[in-house]
């Protein structure tokens, strides 16, 4: 018995491993900033400032981290399904025109207390339809999802341009940007709730969309681990032979999975749209969908994972832009090299420490000496 | 008797006078052993092989002749264990150190790329120069050289996919030869072929042996053991349990060999009521995704009230044939009546209704199929009956209610550790078959299928299992089980099947039947079945 | 007539140009993926040697050093993406997208603390650039009607990388179909385990095409940033990479449906920039991004089998591992 090698722990395999996969994408990233001359501790320093250090950073911080949870459950919810979505960014443009449309088509004739159920309805459904044509493609005519959703993304960016330069730019105005919706069709910010309660806190953009991301991530956790939807969604992703023993139409599952994703991508228009920019115009996604991978591995596909990753991205957005500024030398991109080797370390090479950690944890719990034998 | 006779075979085959030893030796294999984790798939193996023979290697499925192949073939390597070929030690750590010793291998599922010609196949590799037009010209004109010598004629233009599989093995032998092998390892080379490629083959293989190439052949036919080896060598769970020189060994020697004898006693009690039939399949075929049958025309019906053991080498057909049962594969030609509902082609069912009609299937393999091994034991427990309504209440599924369920049963089947939350995939193969057959049991099934009941089980939960089974059919749930156990199948049918090449070679009541001659027709090797296969399989031919 | 001729014979030239990066990356893409390696990495790969060239360029002046970082930088990413996906059987999407996002981040972020122009590099002079090579006796050709013409305006005059690019189709051609390491190569994508019981090393003959594809990814990259423009700007490869996967998969993984694929995927865009605002007859004035989208659009129509089917290398994006 004294060579079967021991499998790792459970609080290694899924705590102590992904952290230090994160950290060793964090060192590389403070090797980039060594390069370009500057001192990582000190640039450390500044972000963790800029992102905490005082109200509107924290609030920025957390506007970043709303669009995160968004696309992180996105890629998470289909990824238990074993697919892989890259077209958050897509879904994200396009749940964004919904919301947009819905606004534009009945801002005028409704009440807040309308509007706001219709734009998280027509987010979603804009997202999840847009999501539910790859999905379709990959169910029943056999594409792979991964080159489809890549393609939809830029078809996505060219039906908003068309639009927006085309059909739904304000008459009379250069940029492409729609007219600005009526008061009743936006989302208080934070700083504005606070004030009905007379608390005065710092302007950000951080608006109620929050709330609405918490909220999804107890749903998706509930309908992940909780229904019968997701215990089929998890039971395909996990081994699809045992899925269709137990009577699962892998098809369908990819079609469910794939539209709630797309629908939760959709939801980063609500925050921009709704919430901060109070009208349709370009680019408003800016990346987060790609981000949302990061999210996503980083939390290992579970929504509390996903919101403390979220946060973490968040924070790196808002202080890399105060970094930007503080130390010229480093720009803003700087985040997005960083989102990068997260993807490197804790998606592609996840595994690429966990030899080592069982030699290593062998080596530590023999010289321990545990006489418990193992024995099923 | 027959312990005695493999008692005496270990003796005189491993520690005593080799009948070979005399002879030049192109292959010697000197206390090979190999592990995959916890399971031992060669223990102490040696095998001695005399040049320029036919040497057989016969074994039951998981006997370890592949794995020995493997690593005589580089694909594996050893834990421990010498391998001499000519005399010389070698060592053999890829693929490319064993085509280099002089070994050829014709692997079961063929090593070919389906989209190029067949030249390119043979060429691959073993290319003479850095443009393909080049070797292309050498290999041709070796390749014609080869066809002529031994009767392996194929078009190297042909696309290789295109082919039948007769002429891809025939390709695979010439890539051996191209690579100039003295030493030849066919796996189970006639399993895919019809009997007329196989004389084809075998002919071959004399024509190969006259030019003093070695020749290793696995089968568990122990027709072509007798028909073309001049020795033979017998596994059995990893052991090698004894030689033989062909002349001088006969098929039911062969056969005791092979299925050995474990003890047991009879713990069957004989079905008391019989009902009527309950599963009746008629005319049944199943074809692979290129056209063969995999199940070819069978009838049988299982009764309320009885089990019957469907008896075979895997690979026979039974694993469709469960499948087609549960909804997992449609009905290709013939028809099922379960309970009255008609299962034909045209109207074809799914898992999802087998269960609404009370049919549970306990799966060959559980972990491909009977259960997740990434969910935790509660969840596992619902696998195929997520959807019930007293699991679902309301929107959500009842924790409460799912654990208590998993508690309950793994209470009622003595699953342990008993903790519902226990990864599937950290349990013993033991607990988990009882998991899943406490899912499935506790249903209250009027039909069971049940795959390989007890495999990798450890002695005290199969002997569980058995009673579970034994008090559900004496409840009046018709049960079709299959098992390449001899003994299972003997200790627990009412009635046993043998299944060969998707045929039904024989149906029995078990007490008409003996575990001889049950090897014997697992084998093919069963003399009144002889004619009756080979006028199946020509027929079979024909049509295709 | 005469007007619509030269309109024609411009919109090919443009056509040439566009096409070049396109070209490379889908002979790049080819290699990786005929070994059974997905590469979704091409666009950052192709970005990463953009940014190294035009650097190199204004730092030394020599378009031949600069061309020479440019292949290396590109080749150590491909071997990132090797490391992940054949040496640790890592999955091969994710790699590529966090490839292309580093690439997209780090060429930023490099060039700003550099250059400090907003991540561009500095302008470079010709001599630090890869110029247009006049054909011999192109000027007097071009009074010669028609075929002086299409001689001057549309096959002289371009950048010699154009000329490489074109070459480059033969050369990946012959390689794959006529060499015994083409013949590897393709048998390892649709059969790995036949290459390994053949005696030959999966790992290593992917890792060579894996380096490949960096090599000829870095000739677009330094096309783009030295070759047709004249310094690095941020994200300037656009989605190029991507084009040129689709291209790829539209050619159905060989050379020269590919190298057809590129040409029309780069006439349509060399039309969509000479459209603009151009009204045409009947239809009126054709959305730009209508044309602009359509190699996303083909690709996905061919995907889903209703225009012919692309049949991928049969062991494209699955790790190889020895049974058991």
């Amino acid at each position: 018995m004294n060579d079967t090698v021991k499998p790792l722990p459970r609080w290694i395999d899924v705590g102590l491993i992904p952290i230090i996969n994160v950290s060793i994408a964090l060192l590389v990233s403070g090797l980039v900033i060594l390069a370009v001359g500057e001192n990582p501790i000190e640039a450390t320093k500044v972000m963790i400032t800029g992102a905490f250090g005082y109200d509107e950073g924290v609030g920025y911080t957390l506007y970043y981290a709303t669009n995160f949870v968004f696309t992180g459950l996105a890629v998470a919810i289909a990824f238990h399904a074993g697919l892989f979505n890259i077209g958050g960014e897509g879904q994200a443009y396009i749940g964004g025109l919904g919301v947009g449309l819905a606004m534009l088509l009945l801002d005028a004739s409704m009440p807040a207390v309308l509007l706001v159920p219709i734009a998280i309805l027509s987010a979603a459904l804009f997202g999840g339809l847009y999501a539910a044509v790859p999905a379709y493609l990959q169910a029943y005519r056999g594409s792979h999802i991964v080159i489809t959703t890549i393609m939809f993304n830029f078809i996505a960016s060219a039906i908003m341009v068309y639009l927006m330069v085309n059909v739904l730019i304000n008459p009379g105005q250069q940029s492409p940007e729609s007219r600005e919706f009526s008061d009743a069709a936006q989302l208080p910010f934070m700083h504005e709730i606070f004030g009905w309660f007379g608390v005065t806190i710092a302007h950000s953009p951080l608006n109620l969309s929050i709330v609405w991301a918490l909220i999804c991530c107890v749903l998706v956790w509930v309908f992940i681990w909780r229904t019968k939807w997701g215990y089929e969604i998890r039971t395909v992703g996990f081994n699809e032979t045992a899925a269709s023993y137990a009577g699962i139409k892998p098809a369908r599952v990819i079609m469910l999975s794939m539209c709630i994703s797309g629908g939760l991508a959709g939801f980063v228009g609500l925050n921009e749209i709704l919430g901060v920019q109070h009208r349709l115009l370009l680019n408003f996604t800016a990346g987060y969908g790609f981000t949302g991978i990061a999210v996503s591995l980083m939390g290992r596909n579970h929504p509390f994972g996903i919101v403390l990753a979220s946060v973490l991205f968040g924070a790196l957005y808002q202080g890399g832009a105060e970094l930007a500024f503080e130390i010229p030398t480093i720009t803003r991109e700087m985040v997005v090299a960083i989102q990068g080797f997260v993807i490197l370390f804790s998606g592609a090479l996840a595994y690429m420490i966990t030899p080592w950690m069982t030699w290593l944890y062998n080596r530590l719990s023999r010289s321990a000496v545990t006489p418990v034998e193992a024995e099923g | 008797m027959s312990d005695m006779i493999s008692d005496t075979a270990t003796q005189d085959g491993l520690a005593g006078e080799s009948p070979t030893n005399h002879l030049a030796l192109a292959i010697e294999l000197k206390n090979i052993n190999k592990s995959f984790g916890a399971v031992r798939a060669n223990k102490n193996v040696n095998l001695p092989v005399v040049a320029g023979t036919i040497h057989g290697i016969v074994g039951e499925n998981g006997a370890g002749k592949s794995t020995l192949m493997s690593i005589l073939y580089g694909f594996y390597e050893a834990d421990r264990g010498e391998v001499f070929i000519a005399g010389n030690k070698v060592r053999i750590d890829s693929s490319k150190a064993a085509i280099k010793a002089g070994i050829g291998m014709v692997h079961q599922h063929f090593m070919l790329v389906d989209t190029f010609t067949v030249l390119e196949n043979i060429m691959l590799g073993a290319e003479s120069s850095p443009l393909i037009s080049n070797s292309a010209i050498e290999a041709t004109s070796i390749l014609e050289h080869l066809a002529d010598n031994y009767g392996l004629h194929v078009r190297l233009s042909a696309i290789t996919g295109t082919l039948p599989v007769g002429e891809q093995q025939r390709v695979e032998i010439l890539k051996a030869l191209y690579r100039r092998a003295r030493i030849l390892i066919l796996d189970e080379p006639t399993g895919v072929l019809t009997p007329s490629e196989t004389d084809q083959l075998f002919e071959v293989l004399k024509a190969l042996k006259n030019e003093g190439v070695t020749i290793l052949l696995i089968t568990h036919k122990l027709r072509e053991i007798m028909a073309i080896t001049d020795c033979v060598s017998v596994m059995r769970h990893g052991e090698m349990i004894a030689h033989r020189k062909t002349s001088e060994t006969s098929k039911e020697e062969l056969a005791e060999l092979m299925v050995g004898r474990k003890v047991f006693d009879s713990l069957n009690r004989p079905a008391e009521k019989i009902g009527p039939a309950s599963v009746v399949v008629e005319n049944l075929t199943v074809l692979s995704s290129q056209n063969v049958p995999l199940v070819d025309n069978i009838s049988f019906q299982v009764r309320a009230g009885e089990i019957v053991g469907i008896a075979g080498v895997s690979g026979n057909g039974q694993s469709e044939l469960l499948d087609v049962l549960n909804g997992i594969r449609p009905v290709d030609q013939g028809r099922i009546v379960i309970n009255g509902r008609e299962i034909t082609p045209d109207h074809p069912f799914d898992p999802a209704e087998a269960r609404t009609l009370k049919i549970a299937h306990v799966p060959e393999d559980r972990h491909r199929m009977g259960l997740v091994t990434k969910f935790d034991a509660r969840e596992s427990i619902i696998l195929g009956y997520q959807r019930l309504t007293r699991y679902n209440p309301g929107m959500l599924l009842d924790q409460q209610v799912v654990n208590d369920e998993c508690n309950r049963l793994m209470a009622l089947f003595d699953v342990r550790p008993h903790q519902p939350e226990i990864k599937s995939a950290n349990m013993s193969g033991g607990n988990q078959q009882k998991l899943i057959l406490a899912r499935e049991i506790d249903k209250a099934p009027t039909e069971l299928f049940v795959g390989q009941p007890t495999r990798g089980v450890d002695i005290g939960a199969i002997e569980f299992i058995h009673e579970q089974l034994l008090d559900l059919r004496d409840t009046g749930c018709a049960i079709l089980m299959v098992s390449v156990e001899l003994d299972e199948i003997m200790q627990l049918s009412d009635r046993i099947i043998v299944m060969f090449e998707g045929r039904i070679v024989a149906d029995m009541a078990r007490e008409e039947a003996d575990i001889k001659t049950l090897g014997l027709m697992m084998a093919n090797a069963h003399d009144t079945t002889d004619a009756d296969h080979g006028a199946q399989a020509t027929s079979s031919a024909g049509e295709s | 007539m005469e007007d619509t001729f030269l309109f024609v014979v411009l919109t090919l030239d443009a056509m040439l140009r566009v096409a070049t990066p396109l070209i490379l990356c889908a002979m790049a893409g080819l290699f990786s993926e005929r070994s059974g390696i997905v590469d979704i990495s091409l666009e950052g790969k192709m970005l990463v040697a953009a940014f190294t060239s035009a650097t190199v360029a204004a730092l030394t002046g020599s378009p031949w050093l600069a061309l020479f970082a440019g292949v290396s930088m590109a080749t150590m990413m491909s071997l990132i993406h090797g490391f992940a996906c054949i040496t640790h059987n890592g999955n091969q999407v994710v790699s590529g997208v966090a490839i292309n996002i580093i690439a997209s981040g780090l060429t930023a972020v490099l060039g700003n603390a550099w250059f400090h122009r907003g991540g561009q590099t500095p302008s470079l002079p010709s001599e630090a650039r890869f110029m247009p090579i006049e054909l011999p006796f192109a000027e007097a050709a071009g009074s010669i009607p028609i075929i002086g013409t299409i001689y001057k305006e549309m096959i002289s005059g371009h950048n010699g990388l154009v000329y490489v690019a074109i070459a480059m189709v033969l050369i990946t051609w012959w390689v794959i179909y006529r060499t015994r390491f083409g013949l590897r190569l393709r048998a390892v994508g649709e059969n790995p385990q036949a290459v390994d019981t053949a005696g030959i090393s999966v790992a290593w003959l992917r890792y060579r095409a894996v380096l490949i594809c960096g090599l000829l990814t870095g000739i677009a990259g330094t096309y783009l940033a030295i070759a047709q423009n004249a310094s690095f700007v941020r994200d300037m490869t656009a989605g190029q990479g991507y084009i040129a996967l689709a291209a790829l998969i539209f050619g159905k993984w060989k050379p020269w449906h590919a190298l057809g694929a590129c040409l029309m995927f780069g006439l349509l865009d060399a039309v969509a920039i000479r459209m603009q605002g151009v009204s045409v007859q009947l239809i009126g004035e054709m959305p730009v991004q209508l044309i602009q989208t359509m190699p996303y659009i083909l690709t996905v129509v061919l995907l889903a089998g209703f225009i012919g089917k692309a049949i991928a290398p049969k062991a494209i994006g699955i790790p190889y591992v020895k049974e058991r």
